[in-house]
């Protein structure tokens, strides 16, 4: 069994109230955004993107180690002038899967995801409503971000339990001299 | 505000600055050294991959800050765009006490004789300002076994029948080989080549005060967390203040170099850590700012004798930058190669420095520094999907498995690449900024080909199942390796320092640093930066009369 599908139930719950809570928001009062920047339904369809761009099989996927929220904090930091990028490219995209299949992206089959993230990849869909930037260039820099959050150091908020750094084999947290370095979520 | 007089003022606390601070300061001058950046020390190591002075996804760690220093870039298609240090485009090195020095890979390269003397070895290069240096090796060679001791090299080059002759060998030995090392060596053997130890300014057992390299995976981009990388930061400026006769101001932005009506310098206007505006009389500038930065300050003081920019009467101030093209191949194996025994660069070949058949220089091969995950899963094949399942398992499989040797390509110096101060984007400080433009030599591309394929040789004979070419794109060089805008020469039509790196017509005014390379060798260049400020601080100390 995947490593972190077998965390017990409780673990899985206690890790998803830190997380809100590290927010500030509690988790009685599910209606609210847990988010710093993005909306829930922004979220919903980064974590769907960014699960094809690094899909979990029997390591983690992207959603999992947490890109989303390594974007989320990024967004309120230095990609803070992406904000914009960000907001309107989902936008852009939504608009074009619904023209493409009728629904939104996170409600596709793995198959079409995958379909339509190359018609992105390569701009080879209609550009009708891309105008503040192109599909490809936001394909780009969402893949740029995903890797970013996944194989990054945990301190910005993704690659969760240093998951992409077991996955590879390397050694954690890193063997250090004076360990003067911090760990904490910058 | 005009400050009390001192004698030097140099511009830049980096490899350049650093030494001739320490090295006038010593010799009984009052210096002030300028730095723009901060003074970082083993203390800031953070070991972020998101966040250094390779991958800055999220900013550089070493300066220059992100929100205040653009610089323009003017594309060949009549384009132009405003970028900031993080930008791949923007050409940075760092902007700190130690300048490059603080975080670089280290590579210690001493240039070979014939990297002094490009055009009379090969000819002249239609298209290229390709042109002899007035100085030669043997000039340096003294200057070069000082760096080597003073700040300290490590490593082993008695395998390379190729190198310059030396008088001394290296103060320190090369690090335990790992895995890779010992590798590349026996392959390197079978083929008939001479692989040998690269040297570097770090150190391999306690030396300086300072303990050894603990050997982690964060090296070339990064801090050193236990004080083993050696720079100007933690040798010779230090060793400057405890004269008492230097005084070092961070977080000073030079704005340009003041000048009385007669042609000679009198000082640097600069914006102080609370950005007021001072100035700094002195009897002698040293201009050490990297060769982007300092061709921007020459350009930046005009005056009636200078309305160009001081030193720029013949408009060559700015012209010929240069880096290196880099190039290589990646192998990978199919068995763990991958020890965690870092900084990963440790064996080199000086094969294809020279004597390429039909080519003008060469490049050193070197086997590439440790890449982190994130540096890795953007290195994929040709042939493997960027994304999704494949390129995961790609990563997983593959990460341990990798092996990449490059070269830094000696580039033929174009007339056209060029440094400008754009004539409507100013900085925080309203400074004019650099506008950079123009393209590689057109020959870089042929050689980095041949050097790429030797790489490939090499990698194949060590076993790799698979391999693939890195080449380099025609557009403008630069970067961490930024050379060649204020070129040494004998002729002031065609050249802005003379052999002793004196501003042609303006006696008082030095500039020390990269921007001095007529060529660039084919190898990081920061020994040879080091060993000519070594020998123009040996000229002005000896030369000039302090009152």
């Amino acid at each position: 069994m995947s490593w972190y599908k077998s965390l017990s139930r409780r673990q899985f719950i206690r890790l998803g109230a830190a997380a809100t809570a590290a927010a500030g928001i509690s988790c009685n009062r599910p209606s609210l955004n847990p988010w710093r920047f993005l909306s829930v339904n922004e979220a919903r369809t980064l974590a769907a993107i960014c699960d094809q761009l690094i899909p979990p099989d029997h390591d983690p996927g992207a959603d999992w180690a947490r890109v989303v929220n390594f974007i989320d904090i990024q967004l309120c930091g230095p990609f803070v002038l992406l904000r914009k990028t960000y907001r309107h490219g989902l936008i852009s995209f939504d608009r074009s899967v619904r023209a493409q299949f009728g629904q939104s992206f996170a409600a596709l089959t793995v198959e079409q995801q995958v379909v339509f993230l190359r018609l992105i990849e390569t701009n080879g869909l209609s550009l009708d409503g891309w105008r503040q930037i192109s599909p490809t260039d936001f394909f780009e820099m969402l893949l740029n971000h995903t890797m970013q959050g996944y194989y990054g150091d945990p301190r910005h908020g993704g690659n969760r339990d240093h998951a992409s750094w077991k996955m590879v084999g390397l050694s954690y947290p890193p063997i250090a001299g004076r360990q003067h370095y911090d760990e904490r979520i910058s | 505000m005009e400050l009390k007089r001192v004698n030097a003022v140099v511009v830049g606390a980096g490899a350049g600055g650093g030494v001739v601070a320490k090295e006038l300061a010593c010799a009984g001058f009052r210096v002030a050294l300028l730095e723009r950046g901060k003074w970082y020390t083993a203390f800031d190591c953070r070991k972020d991959d998101l966040r250094n002075q390779r991958t800055t996804a999220l900013g550089c760690a070493f300066g220059p800050d992100e929100q205040r220093n653009p610089r323009v870039i003017a594309f060949p298609n009549g384009t132009q765009q405003i970028v900031k240090p993080s930008d791949g485009s923007y050409s940075n090195n760092a902007a700190c006490v130690g300048g490059g020095t603080f975080s670089y890979g280290a590579m210690a390269w001493r240039f070979m004789e014939k990297d002094f003397h490009m055009r009379s070895a090969y000819g002249s290069v239609p298209g290229s300002t390709l042109e002899d240096w007035p100085i030669s090796y043997q000039d340096l060679e003294p200057h070069y076994e000082r760096a080597e001791w003073e700040i300290g090299v490590s490593g082993d080059d008695s395998g390379n029948i190729f190198k310059a002759p030396r008088r001394k060998a290296l103060p320190m030995p090369p690090l335990p080989p790992s895995l890779e090392h010992i590798t590349l060596e026996s392959a390197a053997r079978r083929l008939g080549l001479h692989p040998f130890s690269i040297p570097m300014l770090r150190n391999t057992v306690s030396f300086n005060g300072r303990g050894a390299c603990m050997r982690c995976r964060w090296c070339v981009g990064f801090a050193c967390e236990v004080d083993a990388k050696n720079g100007t930061h933690n040798t010779v400026i230090p060793v400057a203040l405890a004269t008492g006769n230097c005084d070092l101001r961070t977080d000073s932005v030079a704005k340009e170099i003041l000048t009385d009506s007669r042609g000679r310098v009198t000082g640097v206007a600069y914006f102080d850590g609370n950005n007021r505006l001072q100035e700094q009389p002195a009897d002698i500038v040293i201009v050490s700012a990297s060769a982007t930065e300092s061709a921007r300050l020459l350009l930046n003081s005009k005056s009636a004798m200078f309305p160009t920019g001081i030193g720029n009467q013949f408009d060559w101030v700015g012209r010929n930058l240069q880096g290196h093209a880099y190039c290589g191949a990646i192998g990978l194996m199919d068995f763990d190669i991958y020890d965690d025994l870092g900084p990963g660069a440790s064996i080199a070949i000086s094969d294809y420095n020279h004597g390429n058949p039909g080519l003008a220089g060469g490049a050193v091969l070197c086997n590439e520094f440790i890449r982190l995950p994130i540096q890795f899963a953007f290195m994929t094949p040709p042939d493997m999907p960027r994304w999704g399942a494949a390129h995961k398992e790609y990563v997983r499989k593959f990460y341990k498995r990798s092996v990449i040797v490059m070269g830094p390509v000696q580039e033929m110096p174009v007339f056209d690449a060029r440094v400008q101060v754009d004539p409507q984007a100013k900085d925080f400080w309203g400074i004019p900024v650099v506008r950079l433009s123009g393209s590689r030599h057109p020959s870089d591309a042929v050689t980095a080909q041949f050097i790429a394929e030797r790489a490939q040789d090499w990698l194949c004979e060590a076993g790799a199942i698979k391999t693939w070419l890195r080449l380099p794109g025609p557009g403008l060089s630069g970067g961490q390796h930024q050379a060649g805008t204020c070129r040494m020469g004998n002729d002031p039509k065609t050249s802005v320092v003379n052999a002793y790196c004196q501003v042609h017509g303006v006696d008082n005014l030095f500039i020390v640093d990269g921007s001095v390379h007529v060529t660039n060798g084919g190898f990081n260049p920061v020994l040879t930066i080091l060993a000519n400020a070594y020998r123009v601080s040996s000229f002005i100390a000896k030369n000039w009369k302090l009152a």
